[in-house]
């Protein structure tokens, strides 16, 4: 039961890398890879690890997320 | 083409190595002897129920410090690579109104965020997690808040105050060790109480406090710079 949990969200977690990579919107790119710091706290959760995936909860897909967005919006305004 | 084929070998290098790793390793079941001395011994001389916590505040506690130091450097690197003259500044950008779901939530949840943050830096001693969980935590409150109303400015007096206050009184609990108890960050300043109980193992839970605060007000004090540099005339 516990290797199929963690099956399904590697896999899920593998395909929001992909898409962090390919999409052509970065808007999507962000909020994939911030969907990737997501499923590994709930991997770290897990593993019994429930500090960690606090902190990569909240460092990894929160705080993380919003500066990447704060830098595109930034590079939009110049580029305009 | 040769480009091409360099990248796939290097990979499959890497690859190789990695695999000889998985190979190699074996999961043992017995601890190894610092684990071992650390779980065997860190109740009794800690007297903190987290041994994760025991092991961060108290054995390693130095690096702990150093950890808080390296997060400082970072806010005040910050904070100097993204300073601008008054003169570039637009002091109320126009920003896309907010959503009616997003404004409410930030006033019933805030709070919810903030109290979750210092329970967690409290119990640092009993529960997982512990300073820097618990600060991560209050900064996500405090960037619910700059998302409700990105206009929402962070009172630098209030977060330099915070963060020095607490930075001192960690250094200070440190070297209070030194001469009270056994060593540098020692936690048998105070009694060490019984296993479990909210005031117990010495002076972690305050010494935790002071890391959460800290490291609250350092991640704050980031996310306010980042969202303030939004206003700056190109």
């Amino acid at each position: 039961m516990f290797i199929a949990i963690a099956i399904v969200i590697g896999v899920a977690s593998l395909i929001s890398g992909f898409i962090a990579i390919h999409h052509e919107k970065l808007s999507v790119a962000i909020i994939a890879s911030g969907m990737v710091s997501l499923f590994a706290s709930v991997i770290f959760l897990l593993l019994a690890a429930p500090d960690v995936a606090m902190t990569e909860a909240s460092i990894g897909s929160g705080l993380t997320t919003l500066i990447f967005f704060y830098v595109l919006n930034k590079i939009r305004q110049r580029n305009d | 083409m040769i480009k091409k084929i360099l990248i796939i070998g290097l990979l499959a290098g890497v690859g190789l190595i990695f695999f000889d790793l998985f190979n190699a390793y074996q999961g043992s079941e017995v601890l190894g002897k610092t684990g071992r001395y650390y779980a065997e011994n860190g109740a009794d001389e800690v007297g903190a129920a987290n041994l994760v916590t025991a092991v961060i505040v108290t054995y390693r506690g130095l690096d702990t410090l150093g950890e808080v130091t390296i997060l400082f450097l970072t806010a005040a690197i910050i904070s100097f690579v993204l300073k601008f003259r008054r003169e570039d500044f637009i002091p109320n950008r126009p920003v896309r109104i907010t959503s009616e779901l997003l404004d409410s939530a930030s006033q019933v949840i805030v709070p919810v965020i903030f109290m979750v943050g210092i329970y967690i830096f409290i119990n640092g001693h009993l529960t997982p997690g512990g300073g820097f969980q618990g600060g991560a935590v209050i900064a996500s409150g405090v960037l619910l808040m700059i998302m409700a109303n990105p206009n929402f400015g962070i009172s630098h007096k209030v977060i330099a105050k915070v963060e020095s206050i607490s930075g001192i009184a960690f250094v200070l609990i440190g070297i209070m060790g030194i001469f009270l108890a056994g060593g540098f960050l020692d936690n048998r300043l105070l009694g060490l109480g019984n296993l479990g109980e909210l005031f117990s193992a010495g002076v972690i839970p305050i010494i935790y406090t002071f890391i959460g605060l800290k490291v609250g007000a350092e991640l704050s004090n980031i996310l306010g710079t980042i969202s303030h540099a939004q206003n700056e005339k190109n």
